[in-house]
């Protein structure tokens, strides 16, 4: 079949974007055609402004170079810009002559700067500030001349007077707002910015209306004139009074442009131009549900769901974004997102320092984050922008919510130190990810070269934060603090799975329980997912979602788990194994440590040790010795102790009122009746629970999944706690009276978690994300539905069996035995 | 040229699992069979720490290492980027159902 042409006009940051995000979908789909008016590759505009402060080169913004379209057969017409297109003949033209036809077109034209009509705007020295020649312009600028004046004080302004006046003039600024960056931030803000601003030596006019710039003798502009008849003087006038998406070519081909305020390209969810369904349209000439947009991100956004359609997957919906700006300037930290208009049913939360410099506006709208403000410390923006676009109900750590993330149990990644802002003070050759020995400046570099935008590029190119994730927050910090406003965290709840599929989580535990699919190939096949058969990230996910949504139905797969739960027992680094038979609540008997020795001695056995979990591990095993030490052990009536698996550990139990003479309830009885209860339960990630006699908690209740704490006249519940990677306290649930109740509101929190619970969530991780009001209103307010949720579980465990048994019953352990041949 | 040798039925390797084949010398081979009924055979020993590939997850014509989860090219026993590094690879086929290696 020969293949389609796709033509791309704007060779910028969203239509390359999306043509990445082509390759990687549907790299054979198309020959494409890229034109763009200026005679560059593609690079980062976002970085003009380092450019310009002189803390960056051209070279080092490039995100892709010439090679970069040869290697992927691209077409590049560098420095034509296309002047025509017919749509009739599905013809482009250029200034040139240059003619190329499509079957698809795709318009990213980004805008152009808006030079409001004031007399002398066209003289020589005056500019807008957009792209690589206006930057090249103002540097030579400032090398020849000495005053300068920038109409404007929004992002761009700012980060423009701020470079010029690193590279040595005299700078002011007119604004015609009552204060700088009205558009991002509130009056308070705005001012400590102006004074720190100021102390650098930049000069503000605020609500000044601009009247005329005037011409020295040689033609050039020399001054400008104020319409209160104040004259500055300036060789160089930067005009940022806002951009205009760049519509006008697409409103030569008749596609509709609006009329009115929002003027630019109108396009649909699919980003298809709403005139002409052969052409898609992305970046900010676009205008999406009445909304043009002035950052890369959403524009970003655009380019994954653009992608999808022009790969013909048809799926992808694009519903409009939330921004969040920060300000470009190396030392000032000034952070905003969302709306922090105070209107009626809005309340703030501020923090305002003016000595120190610090300014912290939180703004909440039915116990939801919907703006914020962040002036001196910045750290939790990215945290705080999360919780906004997550929508995330905020009521139980609304008093943690001005100290951040590190405060309170909450925070940007999955796991691990965030702490304070250290991602800008930490040295480059601080180590960022202790697993994979991954230095900062390591991390800044790459960001920088390959041009990374996401916390998951981050990983892939430098493997930083792709093992324990313990420093993800860290790393997002970096991130943060490299690319500047370009950075946004993917929201939770739809970051896809993994890379086989553009569905989360979310999208995808819902098809298997809305469809009713039994199987990983029915899940491929309903998600349209990108690879044959999936890979190691999202095949044992969805075997679990499978077993848990249908478990006497879905048959388990065990290509799909990770070799612990297929030898049941956990791989070693020399890839022997290790076995942990059970010891219910950590109780055992002479008999059983008998047979443990024995074993020990038999197989040769190099290490026993006493676990962390109250039991005992024998270490070293080879694979083939597997089966047969579990005949022996399972012989003396023990069984496995799951020890390597996504699922009940262990319940660690104190002695409790059986021996101990502060005892109030028998923590060891409760503790064998869980975990007798609990036997062979999988769950998203590993489960522990400990169950402790009295307040002196001796079973360490407070970082368990689960803990229970005897009281005299009951048991106190709590949950999603964890003692691990970010060490989380568990949170009270409920008090009840009796092991009965203690089972059940266990066993229906467990089974909520198990049917809801994202793999490799671990409980605490899941609570985060629900809040703690959801899981009352689900165990402790609709009794029936806890019952329910605890019938459920008894009933995918009641033919819960020893693994080793059931293996030995089912299936010859010939897996285990390698294959002996000679030479 | 080489020597093929008989090494078990097909069947007795899972779709989308590996078997371990043991030599007197020279280290342990993995075997690995695609959900495609193709099989392929590497040095058990990831070019990482040494990991044993044939313990791990197999997905398109990759495995995932158990240790540390880097990815190698069955075909050609390469790493895939940005982990570097390559992984001894040797002959395997099938024939009537039985699958055989060129040792
Ligand atoms: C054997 C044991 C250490 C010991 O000698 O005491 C152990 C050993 C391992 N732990 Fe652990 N953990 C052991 C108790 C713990 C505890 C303490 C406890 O259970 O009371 C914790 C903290 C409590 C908690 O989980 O909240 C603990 C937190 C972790 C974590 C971090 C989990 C987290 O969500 O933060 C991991 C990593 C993971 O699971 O992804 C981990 C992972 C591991 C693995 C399985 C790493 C791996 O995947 O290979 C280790 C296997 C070592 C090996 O070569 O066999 N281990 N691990 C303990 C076995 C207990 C048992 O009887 O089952
Ligand atoms: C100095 C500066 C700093 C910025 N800082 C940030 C920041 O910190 N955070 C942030 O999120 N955003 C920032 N932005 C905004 C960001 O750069 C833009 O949102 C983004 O580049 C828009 O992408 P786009 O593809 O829509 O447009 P562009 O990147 O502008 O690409 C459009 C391209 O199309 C070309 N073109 C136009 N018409 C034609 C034609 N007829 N034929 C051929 N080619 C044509 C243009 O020459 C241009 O190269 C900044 C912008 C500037 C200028
Ligand atoms: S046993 Fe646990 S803490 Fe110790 S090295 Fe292994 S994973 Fe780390
Ligand atoms: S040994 Fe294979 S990934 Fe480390």
């Amino acid at each position: 079949m020969k293949k389609q042409k796709l033509v791309l006009i704007g060779n910028g940051m969203a239509g390359v974007r999306t043509l990445e995000e082509l390759l990687k979908l549907a790299p054979d789909a198309y020959e494409i055609t890229v034109f763009g008016s200026e005679p560059y590759g593609n690079y980062n505009r976002i970085l003009l402004s380092p450019v310009l402060a002189g803390e960056m080169s051209v070279p080092e913004i490039m995100l892709n170079d010439l090679e970069w379209y040869k290697n992927n057969g691209i077409t590049l017409h560098a420095g034509k810009q296309v002047t025509k297109v017919d749509r009739v003949r599905k013809l482009v033209t250029t200034d040139d002559g240059t003619q190329v036809n499509y079957d698809r077109l795709l318009i990213a034209t980004g805008s152009t700067p808006f030079i409001p009509p004031i007399p002398g705007r066209d003289l020589p020295g005056v500019l807008g500030y957009r792209d690589i020649a206006d930057t090249e312009a103002m540097i030579n600028a400032a090398e020849n001349y000495k005053h300068a004046v920038v109409i404007g004080a929004g992002l761009l302004g700012l980060e423009a007077a701020n470079g010029l006046m690193l590279r040595g003039m005299n700078v002011t600024i007119i604004h015609l707002g009552d204060w700088i960056m009205e558009r991002q931030l509130d009056k308070t803000a705005a001012d400590m910015l102006q004074v720190s601003l100021e102390a650098r030596g930049m000069k503000f006019l605020l609500s000044k209306n601009t009247e005329a710039l005037q011409a020295s003798p040689n033609g050039r502009v020399s001054s400008v004139r104020l319409k209160d008849g104040i004259e500055i003087p300036s060789d160089l006038v930067v005009v940022a009074a806002g951009i205009r998406p760049n519509y006008a070519l697409a409103e030569s081909a008749g596609l509709y442009c609006g009329s009115g305020r929002v003027r630019g390209i109108h396009v649909s969810d699919t980003l298809q131009t709403v005139t002409d369904p052969s052409i898609y349209a992305v970046g900010e000439c676009v205008v999406h549900r009445g909304t043009a947009y002035g950052l890369v991100a959403p524009l970003f956004e655009q380019a994954k769901v653009c992608a999808n359609h022009l790969a013909r997957f048809g799926i992808a919906q694009y519903k409009g974004s939330v921004t969040s700006t920060k300000l470009k300037v190396t030392g000032i930290d000034v952070f905003s997102a969302g709306d922090f208009g105070s209107s009626e049913d809005t309340e703030d939360i501020v923090l305002f320092d003016r000595q120190g410099g610090r300014y912290k506006r939180i703004v909440l709208r039915q116990n939801r984050v919907v703006g914020a403000v962040l002036y001196g410390d910045t750290t939790d923006g990215s945290w705080l922008f999360q919780l906004l676009k997550d929508g995330q109900d905020i009521s139980e750590i609304r008093d943690q919510l001005l100290f951040g993330s590190s405060f309170g149990s909450s925070h940007l990644g999955d796991a691990g130190h965030t702490g304070e802002n250290r991602a800008s003070t930490m040295p480059d050759t601080a180590e960022v990810c202790g697993c994979n020995g991954v230095c900062k400046g390591t991390i800044v570099k790459s960001i920088k070269e390959n041009g990374l935008f996401t916390i998951d590029e981050v990983k892939k190119h430098t493997k930083a934060a792709s093992s324990c994730g313990s420093c993800t927050g860290l790393v997002e910090q970096i991130l943060a603090s490299t690319i500047g406003g370009a950075y946004t965290p993917a929201s939770k709840d739809s970051k896809p799975m993994c890379g086989c599929t553009d569905f989360s989580h979310k999208v995808i535990r819902q098809a298997i329980t809305e469809q009713h699919l039994t199987t990983k190939e029915a899940v491929f096949e309903f998600l349209e997912w990108h690879t044959p058969n999936g890979c190691d990230k999202c095949r044992p996910a969805i075997n679990y979602y499978l077993i848990s949504s249908f478990p006497h139905e879905a048959k388990d797969d065990p290509q799909s788990r990770f070799i612990n739960e297929r030898a049941h027992a956990n791989i070693q680094k020399d890839g022997t194994f290790s076995v942990v038979p059970r010891m219910w609540g950590g109780l055992t008997t002479p008999s059983e440590l008998r047979a443990i020795a024995d074993a020990a001695e038999k197989y040769d056995v190099p290490t026993v040790k006493v676990t962390g979990g109250q039991r005992i591990d024998l270490l070293g095993i080879r694979k083939e010795n597997l089966p047969g030490i579990w005949a022996d052990l399972n012989a003396a009536g023990m069984v496995s102790g799951h020890a390597y698996g996504k699922s009940i550990r262990t319940v660690k139990t104190c002695v409790g009122a059986e021996h101990c003479r502060f005892g109030t309830q028998h923590s060891m009885d409760t503790g064998i009746q869980l975990e007798k209860m609990l036997f062979d339960m999988y769950a998203p990630h590993k489960v522990k629970l400990a169950v402790s006699g009295c307040p002196r908690n001796c079973a360490e209740s407070g970082i368990k999944d689960v803990g229970i704490i005897g009281v005299e006249s009951g048991f106190e519940l709590y949950i999603g706690g964890n003692g691990g990677i970010k060490t989380e306290v568990a949170q009270f649930l409920c008090k009840v009276t009796t092991n009965e109740e203690v089972k059940e509101y266990t066993g229906a929190f467990l089974q909520l978690y198990r049917e809801e619970g994202w793999y490799l969530e671990r409980t605490s991780h899941y609570l985060e994300r629900v809040g703690m009001s959801y899981i009352k209103t689900h165990i402790l307010e609709d009794s029936e539905g806890r019952k329910a949720l605890y019938e459920r579980l008894l009933d995918s465990l009641r033919d819960a069996r020893d693994p080793w048994e059931a293996m030995r019953d089912a299936q010859p352990v010939k897996q285990f035995i390698p294959i002996a041949v000679e030479a | 040229m080489s020597n093929w040798k008989t090494i078990c039925p097909l069947e007795d390797i899972p779709k989308l699992g590996s078997r371990v084949v043991r030599q007197l010398t020279g280290g342990d081979i993995a075997i690995f069979r695609t959900a495609e009924n193709e099989v392929f055979a590497l040095h058990d020993k990831c070019p990482h720490k040494g990991g044993p590939l044939s313990q791990g997850l197999v997905h398109g014509k990759r495995v995932t290492c158990p240790l540390h989860a880097w990815n190698i090219e069955l075909e050609s026993g390469e790493a895939i980027a940005p982990d570097q590094g390559h992984c001894g690879t040797f002959i395997a086929k099938v024939e009537n159902g039985m699958v055989l290696l060129a040792l």
